[in-house]
């Protein structure tokens, strides 16, 4: 049998020249007469070593990083093929310390399988949780789901069961799972990861949500900005259909359930789920008011489950290991696992599936090793653009969506994003407004015009301008817009705004004589 | 008199008959379920403030300055969007919402313009309202910041201008545009700050819109403002009043100040048309003040001589002594005349009483002769009324509609627009036409089969609908033996199964394939509530009066009479053409269709009118015509009616008129008949009488008086005076006493009174001790006439067929700007839309005879030729010409032939062999014309006179 070596095809490790790498790799291979098998596998989420290449040996899976192409040539002397040492050489994969100390459920095949492989995903467990899943009621799948704890990983943390109880229980002629895969929040890459590493796993998750709610069509809407995923997912639906695991009948004892990826309209908006139901349906992506909640009316006014990509991905692992292992993970009322996402100036970004309950500080301090400038750490913002940013005094805080919510944050879709001390808040706090003006969909009035006056106003904050009067403005905005906006997108801006006020007044307090130190240097 | 402000809702009414209680504010209120919280405030008087919202839209929940806080809910909902639960305790005011509103209001005059004195908006401005009601004292943002207040104007529109820097972005005209017009004309571009109305990256007039208005008056601020207002600024009193353009009869408010209209607003409260209108009725009233308007009686004692200048006395004393000079010398029934469908039921009903009681013969008709005739015929033949079955809101039930021949976003664009959202909703569509109607596919609509067939085959295409019913076992076999003559059924049943009507037999006839008219059959048997809405495509044929009635045949069939949803519908030209042929216009009826020959129904009118009346039924206005060139008919009195252009086969109308030796012409414009006539009166505009119009739903209308007569009297009152000339005394004080007359003499009006109507609304006949509220829907316990009866409707081809001389098919209709011959359209800025007929030609003909886009080209047939320019579209099918007649210059009626129904006369305008050839000049019969038309319409200065 020749040798496997696995160089991703991530678009992170392409980013990185994966690509040629991989090139390099096979000519050399060749030019060396030597037969391997090159496989384009996911990311293992160790981005600071992509390209990450790895070489299966008898003793289990053999990393090198990063590698390039200039340093195939030496890699294959150094008999890579079997294991050999080299500079780069990182030891077996599964033992490097930033993978070891995770928690994969839900990215348990991301990195090792290849991704378009039906006899990978199946080698690897694919397809239990749905023949499971196959053997009971829809109201039996959404008891299941519901007694795990699953909350919506996109950032509202909603319920899963309960959502899908109401699809369930909406009588409909037709009714559709929808995938939001519009994964916008900057600093963000799990749903990505996955289309790209694992879409087996999202195929299932949502014939599970079909098969539970009565659900007969399915719609992935991917970010357009994501084309490697929606080639590879749209690869992965095609040959699911062609295999006869979804289609006509579902892994061909259960119902219809016909699946399609769309790609998304590029808009930062499409991806809240009602103006995402608008774009589906060719329509400019304009928010819906709520209710009817989409569960009732959604998708063409159809009972329509949407929910983000990780927590369908999730589904297969509740019903393929239990509800109960599943809702062993996890704290208080965050149940199960987190796939965070650590980025910004951060030397170890990457991939962390952990269980709720891990501190900020463990993740940037242990996982991130601090940041990449090695400057002193100042903020960090999590959930996304519109998320809280948090000082180093808040950092003990757990990853649990009651914690974050306790101290004004939200855990969001699981993006970190990490700052040193040349951060300017105030900065910062203008670029949330510049976020939502630029990305709001203009429905409603608070958003529309709100954003744009925000920004001025902490422009005038900035420029030292009636400073006092501005802030008592700029936080009747922040009521305004927090009360009064119809989606989470003008909702949420105030969250970015008010905790860079709070918690770094002194970059909004333009009057001293001196410019702040960190902008001299 | 005041501006009447109708009460805005907020959202629409919910249908739900379930009913739940809420307290708002600490007061109780009990309404539908599905009502929103706004709109149940709004049912107690109380208002929460708003912009986006507007009842005659769904919510759309973008202003949030109708937020609410709710008992037991989180944060601040929308009330617009937020549906009424039982038992909510709801607050509208509290301190926290008042912050909110605030702040809402303070964005949005952030990027306002502050020119409130000097707005076209000031005093009608929801923005001014709700910045006064809110409590806004400043805008701390200042206006310095990003703004849009230099955004350009759109004026390319005649009527109305788009100035986007006073836009907020609400979208009601954008929702407006979709949701009540269904045209799709506007959208919002840009998204965040740079959201911006749009009407598709172009300019108004340039894009989709149609001028319905509906975007105007949705918009809460002066950013769409009727040019008028602009100009004139706000009226101070409405006049509630009836549009006298197409047969859907909206009602209107007319915002007057003094006797000047400043504008026309839909009336909410118009049950024909719920608040929406459309470009003619809207915008295009300019007419009513035109230059061109007559204004004096004038007389000539022949054509040749130019008109004088009379006195009222002068011009009545003259019509009556010829009158009466004419029939001393040629027999009483040398004179006759005609009614308008444009004039008030009282109008009409006065000229049809002239002519049996002061001719003293029954030489009446009305220009019903030459559209729907045969709709009354066939109608009152099958199910014993002469008038459509439903009111327009029945097609908000309709599950399947067939339209045939008819052309309803252009012709009847109100009803049109309903229609587009019914089928929006997911009613099935089927559309029998020659032509490619806008309605065959119309965004977000799409006909399941459009039935392309060839002019001049409606029976054949629906003797086919019905064999398939028939033999495909799909007939409602209960509703047929419980509600039709058996006898004539079974004959129907045993003729209409003959496979010479099959589709397959009947394809090289209709042009229609087969397997689509089976298919289509099917779904209007099958698909639910069936409907059939039909227009001049169906009458205007030879056999006209057969196709009405196998439509009857084929509603009957599957059930389809009787109940909501259904029915068979015309869809009537003119404003009171329904209510003409009600009031007794046809020679051979009195009023409510009762033939002259019925002793007991004379003898009524005999003793009310003082006078005997004779019992055999008199000319037609083609034997009218015939009988003048035959030198045997000599005077004619015709109301508001341009024959001369209208009635087909110009060149023989106006050699029977030139027969003539007195012709008296009541128009407000001097007509083209006008060039034939010898006495002009003139007339007087809807906006200057009392009256009352019935639209194509029976539905009578008050229209009021919005100004004195121009020309001092009323048409009624003109009529009163050549009847009181001609020695027959009329003498009523107010149309209301007419419409008492009407009421005492006609047992389908017997309820009908204007003190009633003004109760009602609207009343629609029959009304009477039976239905003392109207009757919305006909036949629903059994049709009028008893049973229902198939008639036997055998398709016999039209003698006008395409020869080698003649090898083209004429067929002739209406386009939206335009109305009719044009005589109001033609005087307003509609003109720009439509400046001159056109020809439409397949590229196959054009091509086959060198004719590109835009050349001039020859229409001729065997009656007469015309020039024109040829637009080269696949609309039509390769074959068929069609072309409008809104034109006298283009005169399409030259070309018309005589041919007609062999029941009504209805002309058959819908088929006529034509040859197209490229030309460089205009016909022989245009220079003629031209030349006539300049003779005959000098008026002698009467200062050269002396």
């Amino acid at each position: 049998m020749n040798v496997r070596v696995f160089v991703p095809i991530d678009a992170a490790a392409l980013s990185v020249g994966a690509e040629r790498v991989a090139v390099a790799i096979a000519r050399e291979a060749v030019a060396r007469g030597v037969a391997i098998d090159l496989v384009r596998n996911g990311s293992r989420g160790l981005f600071w070593l992509e390209p990450l290449v790895e070489v299966e040996t008898p003793a289990g899976r053999i990393a090198y990083g990063p590698v390039t192409p200039g340093d195939v040539a030496g890699l294959f002397d150094a008999g890579f093929l079997g294991g050999g040492a080299h500079a780069l050489a990182l030891g077996p994969t599964e033992e490097i310390d930033y993978l070891k100390r995770q928690e994969r459920l839900t990215f348990a095949r991301c990195g090792i399988v290849d991704p378009l492989s039906l006899d990978d995903y199946r080698a690897h467990g694919g397809w239990k949780g749905l023949e499971t899943a196959l053997t009971l009621t829809g109201a039996e799948i959404v008891e299941q789901v519901t007694q795990a704890g699953l909350r919506g990983r996109g950032g509202a943390g909603f319920p899963t069961g309960i959502k899908w109880r109401t699809v369930l229980n909406a009588p409909a002629d037709q009714k559709y799972v929808v995938c939001n895969a519009d994964e916008g929040d900057s600093g963000t890459f799990a749903d990505r990861m996955l289309m790209e590493g694992d879409p087996y796993s999202l195929i299932e998750g949502m014939a599970i949500a079909a098969i539970a709610v009565g659900a007969t069509r399915g719609f992935v809407y991917i970010r357009s900005e994501y084309p490697h995923a929606f080639k590879t997912f749209s690869a992965a639906i095609d040959r699911a259909t062609a295999a006869g695991l979804i289609g006509a009948s579902v892994m061909g004892t259960g119902p219809a359930f016909h699946l399609e990826a769309r790609l998304g309209a590029g808009a930062y908006i499409c991806g809240e789920e009602t103006s995402l139901l608008e774009s589906l349906e060719g329509k400019r992506g304009l928010v819906r008011f709520k209710p009817p909640l989409p569960a009732i009316e959604g998708l063409f006014g159809k009972p329509t489950v949407v929910n983000n990509l990780v927590s369908l991905a999730t589904v297969p692992v509740i019903f393929e290991k239990g509800w109960q292992a599943y809702r062993d993970f996890g704290m208080g009322r965050s149940r199960g696992t987190l796939p965070i996402q650590l980025a910004g100036n951060v030397k170890r970004g990457g991939l962390i599936e952990r269980a709720f309950g891990i501190t900020l500080r463990e993740l940037i301090e242990d996982y991130g090793q601090g940041t990449a400038s090695g400057r002193p750490f100042r903020a960090v913002q999590v959930g996304g653009p519109l998320g809280a940013y948090f000082p180093e005094s808040l950092l003990d805080t757990p990853l649990d969506y009651e914690a974050f919510a306790a101290v004004k944050g939200m855990v969001g879709h699981g993006g970190v994003v990490v700052f040193d001390d040349q951060v300017d808040l105030a900065e910062q706090a203008r670029f949330a407004m510049e976020f939502c003006a630029e990305e709001s969909c203009g429905k409603c009035t608070p958003c529309r015009i709100g954003s744009t006056r925000g920004a001025e106003v902490i422009e005038q904050i900035i420029a030292g301008e009636s400073v006092a009067k501005n802030l008592v403005l700029l936080d009747d905005l922040c009521t305004l817009m927090l009360d009064g906006s119809l989606c989470a997108l003008g909702g949420l801006t105030p969250y970015p705004v008010l905790s860079a006020l709070t918690h770094f007044p002194d970059d909004f307090d333009r009057s001293a004589a001196a410019p702040p130190a960190r902008a001299a240097e | 008199m005041s501006l009447i402000h109708e009460t805005d809702f907020g959202t629409p009414p919910s249908p739900s008959a379930q009913m739940v209680t809420l307290e708002i504010d600490g007061m109780a209120v009990t309404v539908p379920v599905g009502t929103s919280v706004m709109r149940a405030a709004a049912e107690i008087g109380t208002k929460v403030p708003k912009l986006c919202a507007t009842d005659s839209l769904e919510p759309f929940g973008s202003c949030r300055l109708c937020l609410v806080e709710i008992d037991g809910r989180r944060g601040t909902p929308a009330s617009c969007t937020t549906p009424v639960e039982a038992g909510m305790k709801v607050k509208t005011q509290t301190e926290r919402l008042a912050k909110l509103r605030r702040g809402v209001m303070e964005l949005y005059i952030s990027d306002h313009p502050l020119d409130c004195l000097t707005c076209a908006a000031n005093g009608d401005c929801e923005l001014q309202d709700m910045a006064g009601v809110v409590g806004l004292r400043e805008v701390r943002y200042g206006y310095e910041g990003h703004n849009h207040l230099d955004a350009g104007k759109d004026t390319s529109n005649p009527y109305f201008t788009f100035d986007p820097s006073k836009c907020i972005v609400c979208s009601r005209c954008v929702r407006a545009c979709e949701e009540v017009q269904g045209t799709f004309a506007l959208t919002i571009d840009g998204r965040g700050f740079a959201s911006a109305v749009s009407p598709g990256g172009t300019d108004f007039f340039a894009s989709e819109c149609v001028s319905c208005g509906a975007c105007v008056q949705a918009c809460p601020t002066a950013t769409l403002m009727e040019n008028s207002v602009i100009e004139a600024g706000q009226a101070e009193h409405s006049v509630i009043t009836t549009c006298a353009y197409c047969g859907v009869g909206c009602g209107f408010k007319a915002e007057m100040r003094g006797t000047e209209v400043v504008r026309m607003v839909p009336w909410k409260d118009g049950a024909a048309n719920h608040g929406h209108s459309c470009v003619k009725g809207r915008f295009a009233w300019g007419y009513t003040t035109h230059k061109e308007r007559m204004l004096k009686p004038m007389i000539r004692s022949k054509i040749s001589d130019p008109w004088r200048e009379v006195s009222w006395e002068e011009a009545i004393g003259y019509a009556a002594s010829e009158f009466r000079r004419i029939q001393a010398k040629y027999g009483r029934d040398s004179i006759g005349g005609i009614t308008s469908s444009r004039c008030t039921n009282e109008e009409t009903y006065l000229v049809q009483k002239l002519v049996r009681a002061g001719f003293g013969n029954n030489n009446v008709d009305t220009c019903a002769r030459v559209c729907h005739s045969p709709t009354g015929y066939g109608l009152s033949a099958t199910f014993g009324t002469s008038a459509g079955t439903q009111d327009f809101d029945s097609v908000m039930q309709a599950d399947v509609i067939l339209v045939i021949g008819a052309n309803p976003t252009d012709a009847h664009p109100v009803f049109g627009s309903r229609m587009k959202k019914r089928l929006r909703e997911g009613a099935r569509l089927i559309v029998a036409d020659p032509r490619r109607t806008d309605l065959v596919r119309t965004p977000h609509v799409q006909a399941d089969y459009h039935l392309q067939l060839k002019p001049g085959s409606n029976v054949a295409l629906l003797n086919a609908l019905a064999h398939v019913v028939v033999t495909e076992g799909l007939v409602a076999e209960a509703y047929v033996a419980e509600r039709c003559e058996p006898m004539e059924t079974a004959r129907w049943r045993a003729f209409i199964a003959d496979p010479r009507h099959s589709p397959e037999a009947v394809e090289a006839i209709t042009g229609v394939p087969a397997a689509d008219l089976r298919a289509a059959a099917r779904l209007y048997a099958t698909g639910g509530n069936a409907a059939i809405y039909y227009g001049l495509g169906v009458t205007e044929h030879s056999q006209g009066t057969t196709a009405v009635m196998g439509m009857a045949n084929l509603a009957m069939i599957t059930g389809n009479v009787g109940h909501e949803g259904a029915g068979v519908n015309p869809l009537r030209g003119q404003n009171n053409v329904q209510g003409s042929c009600d009031m007794g216009s046809f020679p051979h009826e009195f009023t409510g269709y009762r033939h002259v020959s019925n002793d007991a129904v004379r003898e009524s009118f005999e003793e009310v009118w003082n006078v005997t009346l004779r019992g055999e039924p008199g000319l037609r206005i083609p034997n009218m015509l015939d009988a003048a060139v035959d030198g045997t008919f000599k005077g004619l009195y015709i109301q508001g009616e341009d024959i001369a252009q209208s009635d087909p086969d110009i060149t023989h109308v106006t050699a029977g008129l030139a027969a003539m030796e007195c012709v008296v012409i009541q128009d407000i414009f001097l007509n083209e008949t006008a060039s034939f006539a010898h006495v002009f009166l003139p007339g007087s505009s809807f906006l200057e009488k009392d009256g009352t119009f019935t639209n194509a739903e029976r539905r009578i209308s008050m229209v009021r008086k919005a100004m004195p007569p121009m020309a001092v009297y009323a048409d009624w009152q003109a009529t009163m005076l050549l009847s009181n000339a001609l020695g027959y005394p009329m003498n009523y004080r107010h149309p209301s006493e007419i419409m008492d007359e009407i009421a005492r003499l006609t047992p389908t009006f017997a309820g009908v009174s204007f003190a009633r109507i003004e109760e009602l609304g609207s009343i629609q006949w029959p009304c009477n001790d039976k239905a003392p509220n109207g009757t919305p829907t006909m036949h629903v316990d059994g049709f009028v006439r008893g049973k229902g009866k198939f008639a036997i409707t055998e398709f016999v081809p039209t003698e006008e067929r395409s020869t080698a001389r003649y090898p083209l098919i004429l067929t002739t209709g209406r386009i939206l700007s335009q109305y009719n011959v044009g005589a109001q359209t033609r005087r307003t800025e509609n003109v720009v839309w439509h400046e001159e007929d056109l020809l439409e030609i397949h590229p196959f003909d054009a091509e086959y005879r060198g004719i590109a886009d835009g050349d001039w080209v020859s229409l001729a047939s065997r009656a007469g030729e015309t020039s024109l320019r040829a637009k080269v579209t696949d609309r039509v099918q390769a074959g068929v010409v069609y072309t409008t007649f809104h034109n006298p210059e283009t005169a399409a009626n030259v070309v018309t032939t005589d041919f007609s129904d062999w029941a009504t006369n209805c002309p058959e305008y819908k088929v006529t062999a034509v040859q197209v050839r490229l030309t460089n000049h205009r016909s022989g019969w245009q220079d003629r014309y031209a030349a006539l038309r300049e003779e005959t319409t000098r008026i002698v200065d009467p200062a050269a006179a002396e």
